[in-house]
């Protein structure tokens, strides 16, 4: 996950290095170019082929089910064929929507944690700062499943805060509705969960565990190379530990910080080991990757590639918009560089 | 810890004694300290120390015999050693090219370099069930390239009968390049080679940037062949990001359950991995078990995980050195 | 921290208390765990008995499902999945459910026909035209057979198959399962069985053992599993599944690429259907989940059942599909192995005969 090597593209391609012999060169090369092309490139079109299997029509489909013929009659099956469409169709909406739900729960919380990690381990020097840079790391390296599999021996109903976790209720924060002024307050959430483990609330939880680091990973080596002078020098002029924060530090670090929310975005969007223990495979628990592979389990090959095209693409756009932050850190660098010849 | 990998690359300034100082003063003037640390304490015993714990706990509850049988059991010593084993291979391929993947991209100039370049990321992005459906259809028997071998004999036959000669391949010759005859570890290297290609790529790039080229050009001025160059001269300097890039790759291949099962035949003492051993046993109600194989993979990662850091320091202490 | 922010806080969190001491649940929702090959199944019944209860009621209802291998959902529900029934594929994984103190013991008889609405069997699936003329159990041996299966371990449906090859190699007694009289002598001949001298059949023991160590290629973890591997990747001969699940996968590939093979025997598999007594007392949902599952009897369902190619309890439902489900002689788990507590204690079971003669070898 490189942040500043293409940055250094710009700064270093000037220099020329000594020309190769033109059948290495070429050899090399076509080892390369199809290397990736069958291992990234063609798995990539792949995933688009298949769901386009059935064309634009079958595409849709997969999101808005095709409506029968005017004034036709139904046989028993068709109407059943036809209501298991809408169901099907409405899986996926809800898939997606859970989706972006967890993200938009685990993103802004590992953001927060990871500027905090980051101001205390690059702002100050303390003992055991070491190890805990390494405990940040962690969950890098631990497998997925292991990943779902401790909060199964957490929270699940023998584990060790069983008792208290399966009888808690709690409000679907995406419920919230406006229900008018009888009851007293106007906003009420329209549903709520009972338990921990096997609901939404243990998707958020494994999700955070497996992008835990990357916003505090993005951050660190940035903060650490910055030092503090500039924060000393706002602090010395009087600023508040807040004010100084949010003018010199967030500033400073803001394309670091997107980059780390673009990978820990795409982490949460497309985790499947951790997810898969702790939803309990009902159909409301059900991210995009764990529909796709209720997909495909119910043969419907096409409808699976078509909901992994839709990650696909956002995988693409993701890379897009991390090579635009990465130009635009190498433009900036550039700028600094020239500003600091002059 | 990739991005430690590239960031530890930069050149460590040698701290001019005024900044130290700075330093010293900045833990007494610089506020949030309590906050920060506090927040971060808290949030990663929460939700990575306490629930890591509860692991530790459940294998803790068997007795010392009792795991080791439940570790020595022949079906769970196979997916461990075929969990390694493809690993390592996947590992090793990677190993060799990314390293030709990153020099490429670094030094020659082809058609679509760019583009190539932005898609290394893509196994990052794509979820990894998705990378497991695709590669499983891709190498399924009327896939692109599973359906390869019998597509390339009847060409060869046409051709040789439009030719006059007899059928030139056997109709089974090239049956290997079809899932899952492909052997059943195949499948399981090959998306461990994707997710982890990577790693090796964007640890020895950075490197390969940075690297001042006068120094090849005057060995090659001194008469070294171009090998000798790059065995002597540019290979001791990739080498810890390289060694480090690889271990990654095997550290996520270790790990790795997504993308395996749908391409794996999951034959128990055969070619389930260590993580679908532990769904397994959870399926079978043996919780302490399952915890232990958990344990063990734990163990490993930390283990992967220490190596790299005692790398990344000593290639640090490394160039500090150098300067 | 200024004081403003303070403020903000105590003000969100006092907004949050508000907020969650006007929760209402606005609807009835129900969650039916159950096996892996009954997505379609209940995805019908459920949008009918929704509808139905909305009729009666007025109430909204919602039915969640949750599918998966048999013993993997059993597990969900004791670690804490809120299930307020659980519809598995075999007694022993409610019994699961049950020692885990979820189910009130005695489940068996809360409905009709130990508590299982629909019975189905275990069956085999061919490629088009039979290639390999697969025609009963002892072509599985065949050396050039590769049989699909999933794990027996992990799967209720494959411990199906493991119990039907078993009972066929060892020449298990039968009966005619089409008329009351035959499911009357079979009852009786259930209550009678005593020692099952079955279990110590060395022919079939050798039998089962070289179909699994030496036929199967791929070993799922899920009924569904095997049949996508199957169906899907094109691996293995024939198939060894549930009835129904090799019904789906013709209409869903299309009837021009396989062809469903019947034995000559096979075994009566009775998936049962239970309340999680714990778990509706807790949430007070035991009127609709009670009136869910004894649902699943009526004539309207039972004929949704036979459509669906599971073989309804009501024979007038059964007599309509049976050009789809034809007649064969079945023999119980209960005549034949002495129910599922000690099939499952003597074969699948850590250390069990599977684990013993399991050593796969292609």
């Amino acid at each position: 996950m490189a942040g500043a090597p293409i940055a250094k593209t710009v700064l270093t391609s000037a220099r020329p290095a000594p020309p190769a012999h033109p059948a290495v060169r070429a050899t090399l090369i076509v080892l390369a170019v199809s290397f990736l092309t069958i291992f990234i490139l063609l798995p990539l079109i792949n995933v688009f082929v298949q769901a386009f299997a059935k064309g634009w029509e079958g595409y849709l489909a997969v999101f808005w089910p095709p409506s029968p013929p005017e004034g036709a009659t139904l046989t028993a099956v068709q109407t059943r064929k036809l209501a298991e469409a809408a169901v099907q169709t409405s899986r996926t909406w809800s898939a997606i929507g859970l989706t972006l739900q967890v993200a938009a729960i685990v993103v802004p919380l590992n953001i927060v944690f990871g500027l905090a990690a980051a101001w205390a381990t690059t702002k100050f020097q303390f003992r055991g700062r070491a190890l805990l840079l390494s405990l940040i790391d962690l969950p890098f390296s631990v497998s997925p499943v292991v990943a779902g599999l401790v909060f199964v021996l957490l929270l699940g109903r023998n584990g060790i805060f069983g008792d208290w976790a399966t009888h808690l209720t709690w409000p679907d924060p995406f419920s919230l509705r406006w229900v008018g002024f009888e009851n007293g307050f106007p906003l009420a959430f329209a549903r709520d969960f009972t338990g921990v483990i096997f609901t939404p609330l243990a998707i958020v939880l494994a999700s955070i565990f497996v992008t835990f680091p990357f916003v505090a990973r993005s951050l660190t080596p940035l903060m650490e190379s910055q030092g503090a002078e500039e924060e000393l020098a706002a602090l010395s002029l009087g600023a508040s530990g807040w004010r100084t924060f949010w003018k010199i530090t967030v500033p400073n670090v803001k394309w670091a910080l997107l980059y780390g929310v673009i990978l820990c975005t795409a982490r949460a969007f497309g985790e499947f080991g951790a997810v898969s223990v702790v939803s309990g495979h009902v159909d409301v628990n059900d991210t995009m990757p764990l529909r796709i592979e209720k997909l495909w389990n119910e043969y419907n090959n096409q409808a699976a590639f078509t909901v992994a095209s839709v990650l696909a693409l956002l995988a693409v756009f993701t890379l897009i918009a991390k090579t635009a932050i990465e130009w635009k850190t190498a433009r900036d660098l550039q700028q600094q560089h020239q500003g600091q010849a002059q | 810890m990739t991005f430690e990998t590239e960031f530890a690359r930069e050149p460590v300034a040698p701290a001019p004694r005024a900044r130290s100082i700075f330093r010293r003063r900045t833990t007494r003037v610089i506020p949030g300290l309590p906050l920060t640390l506090g927040y971060t304490l808290f949030y990663l015993s929460a939700l990575v120390l306490l629930p890591l714990a509860a692991l530790a706990l459940k294998a803790a509850q068997m007795s010392p015999a009792e795991f080791i049988r439940v570790i020595s059991d022949p079906v769970v010593t196979a997916s461990l050693r075929l969990t390694f084993f493809a690993s390592t291979t996947a590992a090793l391929i990677n190993a060799v090219f990314g390293l030709i993947v990153a020099w490429v991209l670094v030094r020659y100039d082809f058609p679509f370099r760019r583009l190539f370049d932005a898609i290394i990321d893509f196994p990052f992005a794509l979820p990894t069930a998705v990378a497991g459906l695709t590669f499983a259809s891709l190498f399924l028997k009327d896939g692109w390239l599973g359906g390869l071998g019998p597509r390339v004999v009847a060409g060869v036959n046409a051709l040789a009968g439009w030719l006059g000669a007899g059928p030139l391949l056997n109709p089974t010759a090239l049956d290997w390049l079809t899932f899952p005859y492909t052997g059943q570890t195949a499948g399981i290297v090959i998306v461990l080679v994707f997710v982890g290609l990577p790693f090796v790529v964007r640890t020895v790039q950075p490197v390969l940037l940075e690297w001042d080229p006068e120094y090849e050009t005057a060995a090659r001025s001194l008469g070294a062949s171009p090998l000798t160059v790059f065995r002597r001269v540019i290979f001791p300097e990739i080498l810890p990001a390289w060694v480090s890039g690889v271990a990654l790759s095997f550290a996520r291949a270790v790990g790795e359950y997504g993308s395996v099962i749908f391409i794996a035949a999951n034959i128990p003492g055969k070619s389930q991995i260590a993580p679908l051993q532990i769904v397994t046993r959870l399926d079978d109600f043996q919780y302490a078990q399952a915890a232990a194989i958990g344990v063990v993979l734990l163990a490993i990662s930390l283990l992967v995980l220490l190596v790299i850091n005692g790398l990344e320091s000593f290639s640090r202490r490394h160039e500090r050195a150098a300067v | 921290m200024p004081i403003g922010l303070k403020n903000r806080l105590a003000g969100a969190a006092l907004g949050l208390l508000v907020l969650t001491g006007a929760v209402s649940a606005a609807d009835v929702r129900l969650l039916n765990v159950s096996y892996d090959p009954t997505r379609e199944l209940y995805a019908a019944i459920n949008s009918a008995f929704s509808a139905k209860w909305k009729r009666e009621t007025g109430d909204n209802l919602t039915i969640e499902l949750s599918n998966g291998g048999s013993g993997k959902q059993a597990r969900s529900v004791i670690d804490g999945l809120n299930a307020d029934v659980v519809t598995l594929a075999l007694g022993s994984d409610v019994s699961a459910v049950e020692r885990a103190g979820l189910i009130q013991p005695g489940w068996q008889s809360r409905f009709p026909n130990n508590a299982a609405p629909y019975t189905s069997t275990i069956a085999f699936l061919v490629r088009k035209g039979n290639p390999k003329n697969i025609k009963d159990w002892s072509d599985l041996l065949r050396p050039d057979v590769q049989v699909i299966t999933a794990n027996p371990k992990t799967s209720g449906g494959a411990r199906w198959s493991f119990l039907s090859l078993w009972g066929a190699f060892a020449n298990a007694k039968t009966h005619d399962f089409s008329t009351a009289q035959g499911q009357a002598e079979a009852q009786a001949a259930a209550a009678q069985a005593k020692d099952f001298p079955i279990y110590n059949d060395a022919q079939a023991r050798a039998k089962v053992a070289e179909i699994f160590n030496k036929h199967v290629p791929v070993l799922d973890t899920g009924a569904r599993g095997s049949t996508v591997t199957f169906a899907q990747k094109q691996i293995g001969d024939v198939l060894l599944n549930w009835e129904n699940e090799l019904w789906l996968a013709k209409d869903e590939f299309g009837p021009e690429k396989f062809d469903i093979v019947y034995p000559s025997v096979s075994i009566l598999t009775e998936p049962p259907v239970a309340v999680v007594d714990k778990v509706v007392d807790q949430r007070g949902a035991r009127k609709v989940a009670e009136a869910y599952l004894a649902y699943l009897y009526t004539p309207e369902a039972q004929d949704v059942i036979g459509q669906l190619h599971y073989r309804p309890r009501d024979l007038a439902a059964l007599a309509k599909y049976s050009a789809d489900l034809p007649k064969i002689p079945f023999f119980t788990i209960d005549e034949t192995f002495g129910g599922w507590t000690k099939a499952q204690s003597t074969f699948f079971a850590d250390g069990g005969v599977f684990d013993q003669f399991y050593k796969p070898t292609n």
